[in-house]
């Protein structure tokens, strides 16, 4: 026990020695939390529009009006003839262009329908999509505007609350992602190419030959990283806190072992990967084409999962930052306590176990 | 005897550490020249600035009739280095180490593939010219190291420490082969601590702090200090009676 | 440049050498591609309701039926109380609560408004509004219906009407893979070839082979060119082979020419590359560059508007998007491939590449010392 202490102690010296290092460890948590949180989000926002309006009446005006003031368009240019349509599209000038029919007021009241064109650039349709909806979302509460003041008030009304998110705030959404994948990443990162390194350098075989066993030489190595991890999942719950307004509606406790489990996980990834790395690049490469680009695109970090097809869904559920995505969303944003995340924390935690064991029987392979 | 290394007041100084101060010697084409002192005399630092490596601080110093400060890169046409640890590519095989460096220094296809053949029989390893740099024990990477780094017959070859770490027979070997390059005419700078390594160089320099505290041939330095081996002459440049 | 060729050589032999790489390298970027590009959608596939009916009156009824008759509600069960559907949205596993309550078809009769409640889960507050916005057709539609049977005549001619009908231009099937397809490709491609040229130096530093090169005559501009060569050569097959693999599997088009395609990549790989090799030669160990490289890469690769649009995010994002390589690159792809743009229409963004990628190569090779001055 007492030289599994000295090797913990030798490991922390070395880490914290390499200031260089120690910078880009702490800094890079910190800046990419600050810039995604603020960059990464799906709100419409300012999107560009053109309008071509063939009536020029009160009402094409009132409706273009509204457009321009819900905030999420901005009226770029005004088109004269339909010829224009192409030019402002395929340059990007503008997302897509409204098109009023003519004699528009006239026709509004009566059975000859009024109206209006969507033409859309669709060669992002993510955002198409969006765009079409919310400019419908508009169109309709003017028709209905329209229709309230007709002598039969005997509608059905709804009254729809926003659970959980009233403002409808994108942070809600990404900051979990965000920090789900920066944890993951950092983690699983730093352990594999540092171990990964000593493969290539020749320090691991010295500790192989040592008397120390596999499964100590293991914790060696993790204990210092995950004091180091964790703190830097505090910082980053400190900035979604008190940059980005997350609420901590849960336990705070629960949210921190939480986290320390979900490093631990992750570190323990990276122990995985780098014994079956043969150098640092090898190492580097698998954790990102294994980690980075699934996490971003699988773990419903931007895409949410069950708008994937079905193989895909099935695929995310050996994605760790799935499980922690829900996890914190319901502990911070729900509120909800472990009741709700149990079966998320135990994935993670089973998680662990394999990769750990994964890890010193590749060490033991090693050594026979 | 013509200089081909003439070297006046070289100073190098790290912030406040000076690591060589004002060295004056010169070399002259042909010799094997020696530089002697201990890990840390400032060695490396010498040799790293007369291959145009490091910058020197002050001084006057030509290489192959060639100013250091301003033509550091036509320098490195006429000179070839051997640098402390062994700098092939080990991930590369024998022969495409060869490859490689012939075609950096500009030997053409032809002349790469006669000197490959050549030095396959000089060294004996034809047989396992497909082996990687990696797996060869250390005496063959010095050696090879060393043929590559002569192969484009430079003016001068710089070798720093090019011995530590192998066992006394292959650097008998190695010697031999450093004294069949000089006799074609290369001159061979070489700077070591083993001080039994200097009987064989014809001139040497004795470095200690950063300074030079003896030049000549090792017969010379013998007599001068009144002792019976280089390393006895060292001992006593490096620790004085004390009185 | 007989000397570069020498060095592209070498490079080659070591990159093929090391056999764990080569998947890595080859295969799994286009393996990757061509499963991931299937999840980068937003499109609501399905919306799981949990209904609370208190009323369970023929109007009721008829409201949940319209809910259901559309293809993405799904009303798996209905709850007597509003708390055991509450517990159900809580869990997560429906996505909104619709609660009618009782008296709601009394009061349409009498003509006192009547009021449904409808609770989202708003955490995705993108995903939240869309399902507001299906509920609110849903409901509006029945309004309609509501209005027209119980007052014929207002429908034909008292009620305003707007008709609003769509034009998908460029895409008119609006499928995403066709979008995500080439900016997929344009990442991973560069995953591998900026990764391996920002190790590439600095593990000849480790090794100590940098010291062997600095001594020997070649010039500080071929070393760059020798270096950038092996990975462009590398990244240009990549984008052929990915855009083949597109095509064939998802009939991902190539509206423009080709050969601007490929141009487009050519220059932009000089300057991911050349990014890639100005981080190795300020750096000392793999470990840094590979986490600079990390760290670059990921800023970039957010903010190029790929996977959310440019125009949500802040101005200053807005603004660092003119050093992003990957914004230019996504915004010139999109613009070839599928509006068919010409070189005049993408002329503009690839001089601004090629004049980014000259300096980002011209300061690798000032920074790149033979001669270190400490």
């Amino acid at each position: 026990m007492k030289r599994f202490a000295g090797f913990v102690i030798k490991e922390f010296l070395h880490i914290f020695r390499d200031y260089r290092t120690m910078v880009i460890l702490f800094g890079i948590p910190v800046a990419q939390i600050l810039i995604f949180g603020f960059v990464i989000t799906n709100e419409i926002r300012d999107v560009d529009l053109a309008v071509l309006d063939m009536s020029r009446d009160e009402e094409t005006r009132g409706i273009t009006e509204r457009v321009e003031a819900s905030g999420y368009f901005t009226i770029q240019k005004r088109l004269e003839s339909p010829g224009e349509i192409e030019a402002v599209l395929r340059s990007g000038t503008a997302r897509a262009v409204i098109v009023f029919g003519q004699r528009f007021a006239e026709r509004l009241p009566g059975e000859d329908k009024a109206q209006i064109q969507i033409v859309a650039d669709a060669s992002d349709p993510n955002t198409a999509t969006l765009v079409t909806n919310y400019l419908n979302a508009i169109f309709t509460s003017y028709e209905m505007e329209l229709v309230k003041p007709s002598p039969v008030p005997h509608l059905i009304e709804t009254q729809e609350r926003m659970v959980y998110n009233p403002n409808m705030e994108g942070v809600y959404m990404f900051v979990p992602g965000t920090m789900a994948m920066i944890l993951m990443l950092i983690c699983a990162m730093m352990t594999s190419i540092t171990i990964a390194r000593e493969k290539e350098t020749g320090t691991m075989e010295t500790l192989l030959v040592s008397p120390l066993r596999p499964f100590q030489i293991i914790a060696g190595k993790i204990t210092p990283y995950i004091v180091l991890s964790f703190i830097n999942a505090i910082t980053i719950l400190l900035l979604s806190y008190f940059v980005f307004g997350l609420p901590v509606h849960g336990s705070l406790v629960l949210l921190l072992a939480q986290c320390l489990l979900y490093t631990v996980m992750a570190l323990s990834l990276g122990i995985l990967i780098s014994t079956v790395s043969n150098n640092q690049v090898t190492a580097m490469m698998i954790s990102m084409f294994t980690l980075m680009i699934p996490t971003i695109l699988l773990s419903g970090f931007i895409y949410p999962v069950e708008n994937m097809p079905p193989l895909l869904q099935w695929l995310s559920y050996i994605m760790p930052p799935r499980y922690f995505i829900e996890i914190i969303k319901n502990i911070m944003i729900k509120g909800t306590g472990i009741l709700f995340v149990w079966q998320q924390t135990l994935v993670i935690a089973a998680m662990t176990v394999v990769f750990v064991g994964a890890s010193v029987l590749n060490f033991k392979v090693r050594l026979e | 005897m013509e200089k081909v290394i003439e070297a006046v007041d070289m100073t190098k100084k790290f912030g406040s550490f000076v690591a060589n101060d004002s060295l004056t010697f010169n070399v002259g084409r042909g010799e094997i020249f020696g530089l002697l002192g201990a890990n840390g005399a400032g060695k490396t630092t010498a040799i790293r600035i007369m291959c145009g490596l490091l910058r020197p601080t002050s001084g006057k110093i030509t290489v192959a009739g060639m100013n250091v400060y301003r033509q550091a890169e036509r320098i490195k046409r006429r000179i070839g280095y051997m640098s402390q640890s062994f700098s092939l590519y080990e991930d590369l095989t024998i022969l495409e180490n060869i490859r490689f460096y012939g075609g950096i220094y500009g030997l053409p296809e032809r002349v790469i593939r006669r000197k490959s053949q050549e030095l396959a029989e000089k060294l004996d390893f034809w047989r396992i010219r497909n082996s990687l740099i990696g797996s060869l024990p250390p005496g063959w990477k010095q050696k090879l190291s060393f043929s590559i780094a002569v192969m484009h017959r430079p003016d001068i070859v710089f070798l720093d420490e090019p011995t530590s770490g192998v066992d006394p027979d292959t650097r008998r070997q190695f010697w031999d082969l450093i004294y069949e390059t000089a006799a074609e005419g290369i001159t061979v700078f070489v700077t070591t601590h083993y001080m039994d390594e200097a009987e064989y160089c014809e001139r040497v320099c004795i470095m200690a702090d950063g300074r030079i505290e003896a030049t000549g041939s090792p017969a010379d330095l013998k007599e001068l200090y009144g002792a019976g081996s280089i390393d006895d002459v060292f001992v006593k440049i490096a620790r004085p009676p004390r009185g | 440049m007989r000397i570069v060729w020498f060095i592209v050589e070498k490079e080659f032999r070591q990159i093929f050498r090391n056999r764990m790489m080569l998947p890595f390298i080859f295969l799994m970027p286009i393996f990757l591609l061509v499963v991931l590009v299937n999840a980068a959608t937003l499109d609501l596939r399905r919306i799981d309701v949990a209904l609370v009916d208190n009323d369970l009156s023929q109007t009721s009824l008829r409201l949940t039926g319209k809910f259901e008759a559309s293809d993405i509600f799904y009303i798996p069960r209905a709850y007597t109380s509003l708390e055991d559907a509450f517990d159900r949205l809580q869990e997560g596993s429906v996505d909104m609560v619709l609660n009618i309550p009782a008296g709601f078809e009394r009061k349409i009769l009498r003509e006192e408004g009547a009021q449904v409640q409808i609770l989202i889960d708003a955490i995705n507050a993108l995903s939240a509004g869309l399902i507001n916005y299906h509920s609110q057709a849903v409901v509006a539609d029945m309004n309609r219906e509501l209005l027209t049977g119980v007052t014929p005549e207002s429908a034909g001619a008292g009620a305003p009407a707007i008709e609003v009908s769509h034009r998908q231009w460029y895409n008119p099937e609006m499928d995403y893979r066709i979008f995500m397809y080439p900016g997929i490709l344009v990442i991973l491609v560069t995953i591998v070839g900026m990764f391996l040229t920002a190790v590439n130096i600095v593990r000849e530093k480790e090794a100590g082979t940098i010291e062997q090169l600095n001594v020997t005559p070649v010039r500080k501009y071929h070393f760059i060119m020798g270096k950038l060569i092996p990975f462009w050569i590398i990244g240009m097959f990549e984008i052929a082979f990915g855009l083949l693999f597109g095509a064939l599997l998802y009939n991902v088009p190539v509206e423009g020419s080709l050969f601007l395609v490929f141009l487009s990549g050519a220059v932009f790989l000089f300057l991911v590359l050349g990014l890639g090799l100005f981080l190795s030669i300020i750096s000392t160990r793999q470990q840094q560059v590979m986490f600079l490289t990390w760290f670059f890469m990921l800023v970039f690769i957010l903010m190029s508007g790929i996977f959310t649009p440019v125009e949500s995010m802040p101005g200053w994002a807005q603004q660092v998007n003119v050093i992003n390589p990957f914004a230019y690159l996504i915004r010139v792809f999109r613009m070839i491939m599928l509006k068919g743009a010409e070189l005049a229409e993408v002329q503009g963004d690839l001089i601004s590449m090629a004049i980014f990628a000259f300096i980002v190569l011209t300061s690798a090779t000032l920074l790149y010392r033979k001669t270190a001055a400490g």
